[in-house]
């Protein structure tokens, strides 16, 4: 029993970072239905500034977090206007390839700037592990899960009241209405970019703070297909159950299923409850079932 | 040149090759193919090998996303499928290559169907990441189904022979690819004149009137992950063939993008292009080795940018492709052709 509650606040904790992650994608999509390959990579980036702040220039966390989520905003603003821009309207493929190729960019601008070598960030939180009644959390875990919640709810703050996430949710609704009610649409394409990016990012430095950081970190960013599709693409509520969902399935899966099999089950398993929900429900728990037209 | 430029019949109007000059270049390409082998040291015929499968792969990629459009980000398991198919065939049961062939084949488009079926409910971006969960899926199996797969270790198979002749060298192996890929190339191209290839490419660009036309979406769909993945087969069963060993680290997602990427760089549904993509990207790390050689004199650790320099430069090339050249190298190359088409003289 101590086993599987372990098992569970530990995949709670990770599927909170997942969500943050995931919100990272869903921002993006839900405003331009451009689907982000490349949102593990601006993880991994966000976690390389992050590094280079702290370590290589020694500036203190916050700060250092200050200049996180402005180049993070930065590289979504790049990205959007130089790339994206230039996709709009064209079909599936092309938007998918666009972006896995900018994570192929990314990925190796990444290792020619910082190297493939493993870089670890300085502790940023208290070491001594978070203890309730018997359960044991490591502290990095607990304090990447508060912040990861933090932001989410940062987030959502700003979408309910804040006149930029109203005009943002207005344009995800209706493009054409959105604009003639005086809404700059394509800043706020914009500005899903650089949010995305932000969110992201967040989800690096955790995760960067959690395990440290590589070239590869961005590979982590695949688990959040699972995590969107099961939350259904365009809901930032089921981004987050998503997150919850994959994060307590890997970790109840790859604890109990890892020793009979030699390992490996952690990546596996979201893919396997991936599969069997889309067969059940084919636009994920939450995504609305989309009516076509001619 | 081409002149006279008029057809008699519908039969030479459909003709793939409609015009003698063009027969006549595809003849000269197949004479340079068949003295190259005589001329070319171990290294190229390697690089020919190589291309040679990923140019089938390439092709039985862009059946399903260049004809179909159904985008596969599994694609290289499929791959590893035929190959271990191959392997565990001719390990275990001392089977031939000639019958590994066709049943690597077969293994991979049975693994295929399989993965299509969910088709039956989902499209587009949905069923594109059931492809990725599939490439994920498939890959634990190659590393955790130790009795079969040999694990992270993977198997070794002894030189295959063909009739009596040893084909484990470069020099053997050449003809061999050679033929599968005039094979595949020949069956795709025809596969788009066919009904079911006229469906594919209907399903393609707008599947709601295909259907309302009468095509059976999900049936269509599952031919397509058949065929697609048959190729993807028979592809691995050539690379294992060829390099004589395998492990789970050759299937990886990266690789699955890389076939995409021929296709895209290629130009998507277009056989040529399919071969274009394979052979640019077969070639470009090569290139891009070849460039840092140079470099290293200058600067002596250039040598330890190669593989970030190769990830950088396969993702511009996907990038700038999709932005500026969205139908590929076969474009670009038709655009070449029609300049000289009345070359030197002009109008």
């Amino acid at each position: 029993m101590d086993f599987f509650l372990l098992l569970l606040t530990s995949g709670i904790a990770v599927g909170g970072i997942y969500a943050l992650i995931a919100l990272g994608f869903v921002l993006i999509y839900k405003a331009t239905s451009i689907i982000n390959f490349a949102t593990g990579e601006f993880m991994m980036i966000g976690a390389y500034i992050f590094y280079s702040c702290s370590v290589l220039f020694g500036l203190p966390a916050i700060p250092s977090f200050l200049i996180v989520m402005a180049g993070a905003g930065l590289l979504g603003l790049l990205v959007e206007r130089t790339i994206l821009r230039h996709m709009l309207g064209q079909p599936t493929i092309s938007i998918v390839m666009v972006t896995i190729g900018l994570s192929s960019i990314l990925m190796g601008l990444a290792e020619m700037i910082w190297s493939s070598d493993f870089k670890s960030f300085p502790a940023l939180f208290p070491r001594a592990p978070i203890i309730v009644g018997d359960l044991i959390i490591r502290s990095n875990l607990f304090w990447g899960f508060i912040v990861a919640m933090a932001t989410v709810a940062v987030f959502a703050l700003i979408f309910k009241y804040a006149k930029v996430g109203v005009a943002m949710r207005a344009t995800a609704g209706d493009q054409l209405a959105a604009f003639s009610m005086g809404i700059n649409v394509r800043s706020m394409f914009t500005l899903a970019w650089i949010f995305g990016s932000i969110a992201a990012s967040i989800g690096g430095l955790i995760i960067g703070n959690i395990g440290g950081v590589q070239p590869n970190l961005g590979g982590i960013g695949l688990k959040i297909f699972p995590v969107v599709i099961l939350g259904g693409l365009d809901s930032i509520g089921g981004a987050v159950l998503g997150g919850f969902i994959v994060g307590i399935v890997e970790n109840l899966a790859g604890g109990y299923l890892d020793p009979l099999v030699g390992g490996g089950v952690k990546n596996v398993a979201p893919f396997v409850v991936l599969v069997l929900i889309l067969m059940v429900r084919p636009y994920g728990l939450f995504g609305r079932k989309e009516i076509e037209r001619l | 040149m081409r002149i006279g430029d008029f057809k008699e019949s519908y039969a030479a109007d459909e003709a793939v090759f409609s015009t003698s000059t063009s027969r006549f270049w595809l003849g000269m390409l197949f004479v340079l193919l068949a003295i190259f082998p005589f001329m070319a040291g171990e290294y190229l015929l390697y690089m020919a090998n190589i291309t040679g499968i990923a140019i089938v792969a390439a092709l039985g990629l862009n059946i399903m996303t260049g004809a179909a459009g159904q985008i596969s980000l599994g694609h290289a398991a499929f791959v590893g499928i035929g190959a271990y198919t191959s392997a565990i065939l001719s390990n275990r049961f001392g089977l031939p290559f000639l019958l590994c062939l066709p049943l690597a084949g077969l293994a991979a488009a049975f693994f295929g169907v399989l993965v299509g079926a969910p088709s039956m409910r989902m499209k587009g971006l949905y069923l594109c990441i059931t492809t990725l969960a599939a490439q994920v899926i498939f890959e634990f199996f190659f590393v955790h189904w130790e009795s079969m797969t040999g694990g992270i270790r993977g198997l070794n198979i002894a030189a295959p022979s063909l009739f009596g002749f040893d084909i484990g060298s470069e020099f053997g192996f050449y003809w061999v690819t050679l033929v599968v890929v005039i094979i595949a190339a020949t069956v795709s191209r025809n596969l788009f004149r066919t009904r079911v290839g006229r469906a594919f490419i209907a399903i393609r660009d707008r599947d709601i009137s295909a259907e309302l036309m009468g095509i059976n979406l999900f049936r269509y769909k599952l031919y397509a992950f058949a065929t697609s993945s048959f190729l993807a087969g028979i592809a691995g069963c050539l690379w294992v063939n060829h390099l004589k060993s395998i492990t789970p680290e050759h299937f990886p997602l990266h690789e699955s993008i890389r076939f995409l990427a021929m296709i895209i760089v290629g130009g998507l549904g277009n056989i040529l292009g399919a071969i274009f993509g394979a052979i640019f990207m077969t070639l470009i790390p090569e290139v891009l080795q070849t460039i840092l050689k140079f470099f290293e004199e200058i600067y002596p650790q250039a040598m330890s940018f190669l593989f970030p320099l190769q990830t950088v430069v396969f993702g511009f090339l996907i990038v700038i492709f999709l932005v500026f050249e969205p139908h590929g190298l076969a474009e670009m190359w038709v655009r070449v052709k029609s300049h000289f088409r009345l070359w030197p003289f002009k109008h």
